[in-house]
């Protein structure tokens, strides 16, 4: 079956150790992870986890499922880039004397919307949020350059275009009793 | 106030726990200290090794229905466990597994027998949980307790920091409430009731799995209300197989591997497949995809992970079987499927004469598994537990033992533990004291518990044992004589004297080589109070038979080495 990148949305509990579990499924399936992003999510207590994988579908299911299953997870989904609204944030540690030296830097980082957070005489810090691609876009253009100290990169974060809230309902339904 | 230790043992008294099997150490030394107060609340039964404990709750557990319980010191008495929790893990059996563990200010220094016990079982169990302080007895209890017994059952583990166990604390029993982040029993929908009943109604050749969530639902009435009505002929996984009686009409015996040539052989001719609370294990279905490719599936089950896992299920009704079954029934026609039932009879005639008749009615040589399987069967009244170790043993009691009562096979099925039975039966002693526990066992199972002779010598547990003793390491040998040229690779064994071993913990014992002694010994046996190791010198080189070879389709069965 044909792979696909898929970002799974999983809230549960905020509880120590429940990222190992969710982590050991996609180990015992072999799939890499291909970014991870955990945080609070609107609702009180509950955590929220954004994880990207390559896979089918039908395996995703399974692990959807097989994550879901596990005690204290709330709800686990997963979804296609055209379901979700998503953005990833790219630091750039960029070295000054080279940013100088090369009009076409800071050209190249106006031209993708990014930003200096901070410049001093040694380094300047880039930020740049967008989709991967870009990221990947942007970085391959600076580093033609020879310019970039240091890269790092965050997990996607994403959010549902469905215009229900499915972990809000199940939540509210469960308190009514 | 009192100390968590007390708090634990309220805890458990709460829950109704009547027997804990465990065994003692450092970490754990305030609880059974607190014990000591206990004794006449719950028993208190000393194993001899800590995987006993394990495998002695789950046998407790699957006899009675009921979580079981066994109690551990931190580091080696936990991970001793942990083949018993991967056990109850794949087999659904609710047991609660409490371990010492060092105090919370030790956590992570590698201090005196402290292993990560919440990492190790965490992808083993169902639910795991670290007790850090006294406050947290109640409600941990609470939940492992439900989390065990509940929904689809299974291990839970409390890993119980020793600063926990004796600091104080004001003990009020908790109880567990909904869940957001656990649900026991997923909805049923009432279109997937409808849709299987359509299904079922139009069906012209039926086949209904039966596993073991019939047994854990307490659903078998609701199975067989629901057989009778459709006229469905019913194949029993090998966890399932006192779901329907024997003899019942529309019981046509095992699938699998070892199964029963009929329901094999049908799943690949049925139009509809109907599977209760099971799985749809590798040594059910053989090869995948040439596994009832023609046939509609119908999965009724409580676990939604397990729908569509290995056999996509055109409706999935999720839900208690107990419950869905009855809807079922309530919605279906009544039928009948004359032509289709019969049909299994040239299979089952094919399988008496070219097996069965040979495994059980032998007329001569060396005894065989079969035989003595059927034979302590029948002279239980067909009403004793099945207990079972693994291997040739294994197969063959399950076989040929027959079965009139609800919960009445205690086998490792899913993990498939050598060492298992023993202890296991020990358990099934205490969570059933009114019922005939036989565990049959192999030369090389029984010596992987055969410590737990201790267990059994000191509580008296009325375990008939029944030791196949082939010499061998049977079931290898079986593979190496079929796949592996014959080379038989540490499959031989030098075998102590049993009698021996039997007198030295002063367990009653009779050794039989002659076939003409089985009768007289079995009903010794039987009619000695308490435990008795019986022996039986089998055949060395007996194969079980009929056989899916590995990687099969379901449908085509060995039914002799020359098929091979
Ligand atoms: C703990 C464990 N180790 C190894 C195996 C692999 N195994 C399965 S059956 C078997 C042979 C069992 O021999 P025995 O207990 O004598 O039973 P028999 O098959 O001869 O009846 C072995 C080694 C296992 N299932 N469990
Ligand atoms: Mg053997």
């Amino acid at each position: 079956m044909e792979k696909k990148l898929y970002t799974l949305i999983v809230h549960s509990e905020n509880i120590a150790g429940l990222l190992n579990q969710i982590t050991a499924v996609f180990t015992r399936r072999q799939l890499n992870i291909e970014s991870l992003n955990a945080s609070a999510s609107s609702i009180k207590g509950i955590h929220r986890y954004t994880i990207t994988t390559w896979s089918d579908e039908d395996t995703i299911i399974k692990v959807t499922k097989q994550i879901e299953k596990k005690i204290d997870v709330v709800q686990a989904h997963y979804f296609l880039d055209d379901e979700i609204f998503m953005q990833e944030v790219a630091l750039f540690k960029i070295s000054t004397p080279k940013l100088l030296e090369n009009p076409l830097i800071s050209k190249t980082i106006r031209r993708y919307g990014a930003r200096i957070m901070e410049a001093n005489a040694v380094y300047a810090v880039v930020e740049k949020s967008g989709v991967t691609d870009e990221i990947i876009a942007l970085r391959t253009e600076l580093d033609a350059f020879d310019c970039v100290l240091q890269y790092v990169s965050s997990g996607r974060i994403a959010v549902t275009r469905d215009t229900a809230e499915h972990v809000n309902e199940y939540l509210e339904k469960i308190n009514k009793g | 106030m009192i100390t968590g230790s007390e708090a634990l043992m309220q805890a458990l008294i709460h829950e109704g726990v009547d027997t804990v099997f465990g065994y003692p150490g450092g970490s754990i030394m305030p609880v059974f200290d607190a014990m000591y107060d206990h004794q006449n609340d719950f028993k208190q039964v000393l194993v001899r090794h800590e995987q006993g404990a394990a495998h002695a709750a789950q046998g407790y557990a699957r006899a009675s229905g009921k979580v079981g319980v066994c109690l551990v010191t931190s580091g080696p008495g936990a991970t001793n466990t942990i083949t018993g929790v991967a056990d109850a893990m794949l087999d659904s059996t609710p047991i609660v597994v409490i371990a010492g563990q060092v105090a919370a200010n030790f956590l992570g220094t590698d201090a005196f027998q402290e292993v990560d016990l919440v990492g190790i079982t965490q992808p083993i169990s169902k639910w795991s949980y670290q007790v850090r302080r006294p406050e947290d007895i109640a409600w941990a209890v609470a939940r492992a307790f439900h989390i065990a017994g509940s929904g689809r059952p299974g291990p839970v583990v409390l890993d119980f920091a020793k600063n926990a166990q004796v600091g104080m604390v004001d003990f009020k029993p908790a109880t567990i409430d909904v869940e957001r982040g656990y649900i026991a029993i997923p909805e049923t929908d009432p279109k997937s009731v409808e849709e299987a009943a359509a299904l079922i109604n139009a069906a012209e050749r039926p086949l209904l799995l039966a596993g073991q969530g019939i047994e854990l639902s307490n659903a078998t009435e609701e199975l067989r209300a629901f057989v009778e009505k459709a006229d469905i002929p019913v194949g029993c996984t090998l966890l399932g197989l006192s779901t329907l009686p024997h003899g019942h009409r529309l019981r046509k015996g095992m699938l699998g591997m070892h199964g029963n040539l009929g329901p094999n052989v049908k799943t690949n001719e049925c139009d509809l497949l109907i599977a209760v609370g099971m799985r749809f294990d590798d040594r059910v279905t053989g090869r995948l995809d040439a596994y009832a490719k023609q046939a509609k599936v119908i999965h009724l089950d409580i676990d939604p992970a397990e729908i569509n896992k290995n056999v996509y299920a055109d409706v999935a009704v999720l839900g208690d079987c107990k419950d869905t079954l009855a809807r079922l029934t309530a919605a279906i026609d009544e039928a009948q499927h004359t032509e289709w039932i019969e049909s299994f009879a040239p299979y089952e005639e094919k399988e008496w004469n070219e097996v069965i008749r040979h495994a059980i009615y032998p007329e001569e040589g060396p005894l065989r598994m079969g035989e003595v399987a059927r034979a302590v069967s029948e002279a239980s009244g067909n009403k004793a537990i099945l207990v079972t170790d693994v291997g040739q043993n294994q197969m063959m009691s399950a076989r040929y033992f027959q079965y009139t009562q609800k919960r009445s096979i205690i086998t490792s099925g899913g993990l498939g533990t050598m060492g298992f039975g023993l202890p296991a039966a020990v358990g099934a002693t205490f969570g059933a004291p009114d019922r005939t526990v036989c565990v049959f066992m192999g030369d090389g199972g029984i010596q992987m518990s055969i410590q737990e002779f201790g267990t059994i010598m000191e509580t008296g547990a009325p375990v008939k044992m029944i030791l196949l003793n082939n010499n061998y390491l049977g079931n290898v040998r079986q593979w190496q004589e079929l796949f592996f040229g014959k080379r038989y690779s540490c499959t031989p064994m030098l075998n102590p004297d049993y009698m021996k071993i039997a007198e030295a913990y002063g367990i009653p014992s009779q050794l039989v080589v002659e076939r003409d002694q089985l009768a007289s010994a079995i009903d010794t046996m039987l009619a000695t109070d308490g435990p008795f190791l019986l022996e039986v010198a089998i055949m060395e080189n007996e194969n079980v038979m009929p056989m899916t070879p590995p990687g099969g389709a379901v449908n085509v069965m060995m039914m002799n080495a020359m098929d091979c």
